[in-house]
């Protein structure tokens, strides 16, 4: 290209700040620590009024009638709302369309709503509520299950015929989903008394996993504004804006396009604002009132609010050879799904189908049933369904390696996944799977001092039980437990998990910019510095601007089973990519390049367009002028099967994460408290896009599997929540958070953009295990709950009543 | 019953009748629109209402606004000065110390406050000898931040925010 000799390069050298793999501050973060970032609950207008909602004080109970004539007398009351007043369908749910918008006929938990008040003040409101009369006949709760599971007597939850019918999922009496999977001698017809005769060693355990909370800190909250229209703008903290709307348009009788809804702050997500909080009550409210409606639950309404982490009972054999190889492997899970399906159907899938783990063996049975209970709903959670599994296969692999008189890592290692194994399901793990070396890392980190050699080892802040001065360090005993969990990342079983991005880009002031428009909720996992860390990765622009989050922009799907890097992330790459396209063709236009050169050797970077060959060609400033450049794109992952539903066999997963976790404990066996000394882990991330941040989900994604490994758990007796308060549900704080030790691997995954997996769910899985079995290593009791309790630790039988 | 009071919140001067009921968090947020302190749990449990009132970290949520007569309340909006973050807040953006960022006003004013104890001498509840002098290592970091909850679990990076901001007090 002799023409271009002539030309002076603009620079030779360019580079883009801020790309992938750097750290740049979020671009929320100034307001969030000033306080000035607009949660749901900080929405205000002058005219709004207060919703609030009356709840089913018992489990389960038909409904004989409703009164609220004396709540519409009290002044200040706008409007009183039961089922009768849903302008269009009655039912909604995120699968299967089951559960009441407010309910009728029967109440299926305790804390349902049955009627909704719209008042000019929140207390007037709550005063109504009281003024509502409900005339209950009380029903026996059918609280059990395993019950519910398995016994063809158990009492309906749901009428026969009231509910539409998946017969893919086997659904019978209370049974949301059964999903058998049969491989090897079992998928032959063998039993397990002929698959048992190859083993030399067996071991069988029985597992609980209480029901967790996700406990957000920012409870439920939105504002729902009347258009001019005939439609309503919603204003909401949730997880993804367009699934929200194909569940509210319908029940308010209007067509989606008049329902329209804009990401407000969210504060923490975690699963629990998957499903529908007070989305249609409020747009109701303020579409009878025709004022704009604000709700925001307190921290004990958020208990009954949203669903939480199905509790699980697990059953598991393990045979293995003398030199521990696996031979077989049975599981039974029963998850408790609650009173409606919400998430159940996949979380069964994802239970199921990782039900093992990440090991081979040739012979499994598994049996996994989620069913209906008038217990509280429950759904997504972080880690969703492969939480408890994982906590029952980590503690079944420690049982057989005590068993076996083995090291319980060696044992892992010799039974590990690696990339080109199967899962039980047939999927080939067709992507990095480093699992021995992980392993081994693991225990190779360096461990924590032990307490004899702490400069001052009585000091109660380094005790199990803190400043309580519980002890003056008698009666601690330290041990170290692993744990390993291998996480299916984006969605599975068939679902077409799309997103859409639209990027734009101009001169602004005469510097290029690159605007950015996805549908994505960013719940704090930082996915907004990730969307503008990727347009100026492609764009070689600097100035990136991240637009809220709404529904004028195709669905982005959820921000849940840690797929907004992948798939988000896939579909800002994919529409930069196609401005790219247009910018390059435009150089060509122009006459920069010779027609025919090819895209490859082009590239922009420092708000340039470059040559490979020429350095510098022309300033995007300069090319554009006046020109905007807009592309909109879905991207879209390979696409996945359903689970068959006799022996379970299917590809249903897009990618697989894995993390490795090792604890160390101080416990003080006297008392049954644990101190978690050190908590350090190994995951595997295909690509690190920011450092800063993915150390941020590990960390977080551990803090929470140390809940339910020490002390979250909803305590629910005949259906009622015992503890629905910060009191008495206990996160862990700063104090019980230990230092944590992480090791990052980026073996990439061929399959996504930039080799990434989704990084914000594995952790959840492994540090439960992990801790628990570090607990169990310095105790010697078999701890097959978690969360542990101290009487567990003590081996003195719960308190009764 | 309603009471009149003069709240100074972050500078300015509010004169307010308010149900003796009302909480400082209510006052602020519902009242006044300051919505930087944030409702996590209204309890006092989670610590996100956290402001400085005459300088001391408490949780609006257990204060009634009524005690609060002509005094100063400082939140997380009005810690900074000339447009500029407060060190503390700077240390949480440049080091991470948040995801969602619900229990971030809350955690910034706590640790604005607890930096002023350590300054001033105040021992913690960790059991030393009160005649010490505080000495703010990471354990004491934690062991005086324990009153503010993040379900994120941003803890680890809370810490080191906090250490970072005390170096620049310095």
């Amino acid at each position: 290209m002799a023409s271009t000799s002539t030309r002076a390069p603009v620079g030779l050298s360019s580079v883009t700040r801020d790309g992938i793999g750097a750290s740049p501050r979020r671009p929320d973060g100034t307001l969030k620590v000033t306080g000035e970032f607009a949660y749901s609950s900080d929405m205000w207008m002058e005219d709004m009024l207060w919703g609030a909602t009356l709840r089913s004080p018992h489990p389960h109970a038909e409904i004989l009638g409703i009164d609220v004539s004396g709540a519409l007398r009290l002044p200040g009351v706008y409007a009183v709302l039961t089922h009768e007043d849903v302008p269009g369908e009655k039912r909604y749910g995120l699968e299967y369309r089951d559960q009441p918008v407010l309910a009728f006929g029967k109440v299926r938990y305790k804390g349902e709503p049955v009627a909704i008040v719209a008042a000019d003040h929140p207390e007037t409101a709550r005063r109504a509520l009281e003024r509502i009369k409900v005339d209950y006949r009380v029903l026996e709760p059918v609280s059990d299950a395993r019950r519910a599971a398995l016994d063809p007597d158990c009492p309906l939850v749901h009428e026969e015929g009231s509910l539409p019918l998946h017969e893919e999922h086997n659904q019978r009496g209370n049974r949301v989903r059964y999903q058998p999977i049969r491989t090897g001698a079992f998928a032959d017809g063998a039993s397990v008394e002929e698959v048992r005769a190859l083993a030399d060693v067996v071991v069988t355990g029985e597992y609980e996993v209480g029901m967790q909370d996700q406990a957000f800190l920012g409870p439920e909250s939105g504002l729902a504004v009347p258009a001019e229209d005939g439609g309503v703008d919603l204003y909401i903290a949730t997880q993804w804006l367009h699934v929200d709307q194909r569940q509210i348009a319908p029940c308010l009788g209007l067509p989606a396009d008049k329902v329209r809804l804009t990401l407000a702050g969210v504060g923490g997500a975690f699963g629990a604002r998957e499903d529908l909080s007070m989305q249609i009550h409020a747009c109701m409210l303020a579409l009878h009132t025709g004022k704009p409606v604000k709700f925001v639950y307190n921290r004990e309404e958020s208990f009954f609010g949203h669903v939480h982490r199905h509790p699980a009972t697990m059953r598991y054999e393990h045979g293995a050879k003398r030199d521990g190889t696996l031979v077989y492997a049975t599981m039974e899970i029963v998850l408790d799904g609650g009173a409606y399906a919400s998430a159940t159907p996949a979380v069964v899938g994802v239970a199921s189908s990782l039900g093992i783990g990440p090991y081979e063996v040739p012979h499994v049975s598994v049996d996994a049933y989620g069913v209906y209970t008038t217990n509280p709903p429950c759904g997504a959670m972080r880690g969703f369904g492969a939480v408890q599994a994982c906590f029952g296969y980590e503690s079944q692999m420690d049982r057989l390696a005590a068993e076996l008189g083995m090291d319980p890592v060696d044992l892992r290692i010799k039974n590990a996944v690696s990339q080109g194994s199967r899962i039980i399901t047939g999927q080939e793990i067709d992507m990095p799977m480093p699992m021995a070396e992980m392993l081994r890392r693991a225990r190779e980190m360096p461990l924590p001092p032990d307490r004899s050699s702490l400069p001052a080892p009585s000091d109660p802040r380094t005790l199990p039980g803190g400043v309580a001065n519980t002890s003056h360090g008698e009666g601690i005993v330290r041990g170290i437990g692993y744990g390993v969990g291998l996480k299916n990342l984006c969605f599975s079983e068939g679902f077409d998990d799309y997103s859409t991005a639209r990027v734009r880009l101009e001169v602004v002031g005469g510097e290029p910019a690159v605007t950015v428009h996805t549908a994505a909720a960013e719940v704090g996992q930082g996915l907004v510095t990730v969307k503008g860390q990727i347009a100026r990765t492609e764009l070689g622009v600097e100035r990136v601007t991240i637009l809220p989050s709404d529904t004028r922009v195709g669905s982005a799907g959820s921000s849940s089973a840690s797929r907004q890097s992948y798939m988000t992330g896939g579909a800002v790459k994919t529409a930069c990519e196609a401005v790219r396209e247009r910018v390059f063709a435009l150089v060509r236009e122009r006459g920069l390049v010779e027609d025919g050169h090819p895209d490859a050797l082009l590239s922009l970077s420092g708000g340039k367009v470059v040559s490979a060959a020429e350095g510098v060609l022309i300033s995007l400033a300069d090319l554009l002028g006046g020109e905007a450049i807009e592309e909109t794109r879905e991207y879209h992952h390979r696409p996945t099967q359903m689970l068959d539903p006799s022996r379970g066999q299917g590809s249903s997963h897009t990618q697989f994460g894995m993390c490795v976790h090792r604890a160390v404990v101080d416990v003080d066996v006297e008392l049954g408290l644990v101190k978690v000394v050190a908590l350090d882990a190994v995951q595997d991330v295909g690509k690190v896009m920011h450092p800063q941040q993915l150390a941020g989900q590990i960390q977080g994604a551990s803090a929470q599997g140390l809940g339910l490994a020490l002390m979250e758990e909803i305590q629910v007796h005949d259906g009622v929540i015992r503890n629905p308060s910060f009191t008495d549900y206990l996160i862990p704080t700063i104090l019980d958070t230990p230092p944590m030790r992480i090791d990052v691997l980026e073996h990439p995954d061929p399959h996504a953009p930039y080799g990434l997996r989704g990084a914000g769910e594995p952790p959840t899985l492994s540090s439960t295990p992990a801790i628990v079995a570090a607990v169990r290593n310095a105790t010697g009791r078999p701890l097959t709950h978690a969360p542990v309790r101290p009487e567990d630790i003590v081996g003195i039988d719960p308190p009764q009543g | 019953m309603e009471s009149d009071i003069i709240l100074r919140v972050n500078g300015r001067e509010w004169p307010l009748r308010v149900d003796t009921r009302t909480t400082l968090l209510d006052a602020l947020r519902e009242r006044l629109g300051v919505t930087s302190p944030k409702k996590g749990c209204d309890h006092g449990q989670c610590g996100a209402c956290t402001v400085l009132l005459d300088g001391r970290r408490i949780n609006g949520c257990l204060v009634l606004a009524v005690a609060c007569d002509g005094s100063e309340v400082v939140t997380a909006e009005g810690l900074g000065t000339d447009g500029e973050l407060h060190p503390v807040q700077q240390a949480f953006v440049d080091h991470d110390g948040f995801q969602c960022g619900y229990c971030t006003p809350g955690q910034v004013c706590s640790a604005v406050g607890m930096l002023e104890e350590v300054a001033a001498g105040w021992p913690s509840a960790a059991g030393r000898p009160v005649a010490d002098t505080p000495v703010l290592d990471d354990a004491e970091i934690r062991e005086r931040m324990s009153g503010n909850l993040c379900r994120c679990g941003a803890y680890a990076n809370i810490v080191t925010a906090v250490r970072a901001a005390k170096e620049v007090s310095r």
